[in-house]
């Protein structure tokens, strides 16, 4: 038996960062900003998205590409709101992968202003996915607990936005929101917060207006 | 749980290295991963068990070294390891930190049989 070491050193994502970093160079081009959803299930993501969609309605146009495990619900309400919607049943895989975003480019409307992916629900495994997007956001709602970030570091640490969501509970829950930055803070000291409320409508405002300020820079940028 | 993805992308690049060298079969695999790559390196393992049977890697040995999370501090310059995922500068407090290694997910080396 004749042996062979090869010395190998290939990042073991490399052709995931590969896809992506071509998808965040095609859409930039475009003058589409695209922002990825993180968070674990029931965190508010979708109904975020609605409540965004709102607001840029009808000055800016958005899409959204949905990603779950199973059903075609999420596509459906974003739909109902007049905005395109895809959906992506990962059949029970736990994260979405730059390639199923690579798909669906051919479908992507050329003058869009904003793409938004809403990951699968989870805060562990999307965190290691870059998906080509330009503003990677994880959300953290109230009745998840403050704890968090320090749980679950990966889906902090990697992201540029943390969006605290349904504020509107905090006088019933055991929740500090001035603790939860602060946590996450600390595993991410470069993050930008922001508090929402989509079902009162709180915050969305100041959101909305980061987005339109973001889609303006990265115009500028790849002017 | 995204371990047996992780493992589906490590065969691709395994397979295509055995073929470039020619190799019958595959005895070691050994990974790099970082402490804050979000794998569990047992679960990683275990992965890689279920998926390496009838391949070219059915008996290999898998290794995996775990890098921990190395920074360092931008103001005060000092090199440190941290245990917990706190981006605080131990020695200055400091937030102005650049991660030098411990997020990496790494095919470092692998030995074939020709």
């Amino acid at each position: 038996m004749t042996k062979k070491e090869i010395l190998v050193l290939e990042d073991l994502l490399g052709s995931n960062k590969k896809i992506a970093a071509e998808i965040r160079e095609k859409l930039s081009q475009k003058g589409i900003l695209t922002i990825n959803l993180m968070s674990s299930p029931g965190a508010g993501k979708t109904t975020l998205l609605e409540s965004i969609a709102e607001r840029l309605n009808p000055d800016y146009k958005m899409a959204v590409i949905e990603g779950d495990i199973e059903t075609e619900r999420d596509a459906e309400r974003i739909r109902a709101k007049g905005i395109p919607a895809w959906q992506i049943i990962t059949g029970g895989a736990c994260h979405l992968e730059a390639k199923m975003i690579g798909k669906l480019f051919p479908e992507i409307p050329p003058d869009l202003d904003f793409l938004f992916i809403e990951n699968v629900g989870n805060l562990v495994c999307p965190a290691s996915y870059d998906l080509g997007e330009n503003i990677r956001c994880v959300l953290l709602s109230t009745p998840e607990g403050d704890d968090k970030p320090k749980k679950y570091p990966k889906a902090f640490t990697t992201s540029h936005w943390l969006i605290i969501t349904k504020t509107d509970l905090v006088p019933l829950l055991p929740f500090d929101i001035q603790q939860a930055i602060k946590e996450a803070q600390e595993v991410n000291p470069s993050l930008e917060t922001f508090t929402v409320s989509a079902l009162k409508g709180t915050g969305i405002e100041e959101l909305v207006g980061q987005l339109i300020s973001a889609l303006k820079k990265l115009r500028k940028d790849n002017a | 749980m995204h371990e047996l993805s992780v493992v589906a992308n490590l065969f691709e690049i395994l397979e295509e290295k055995v073929k470039e060298q020619n190799g019958k079969r595959i005895i070691l695999v050994k990974l790099q991963i970082g402490a804050l790559a979000g794998i569990v390196p047992e679960l990683l393992a275990t992965a890689f068990d279920i998926y390496k049977k009838d391949t070219i890697a059915a008996e290999a040995e898998l290794k995996i070294k775990t890098i921990p999370l190395k920074v360092q501090c931008k103001d005060c310059q000092k090199v440190i390891i941290k245990d917990d995922f706190i981006f605080i500068c131990d020695h200055c407090d400091s937030t102005n930190l650049e991660t030098l290694e411990g997020t990496e997910m790494i095919l470092e080396k692998m030995d074939i049989e020709i």
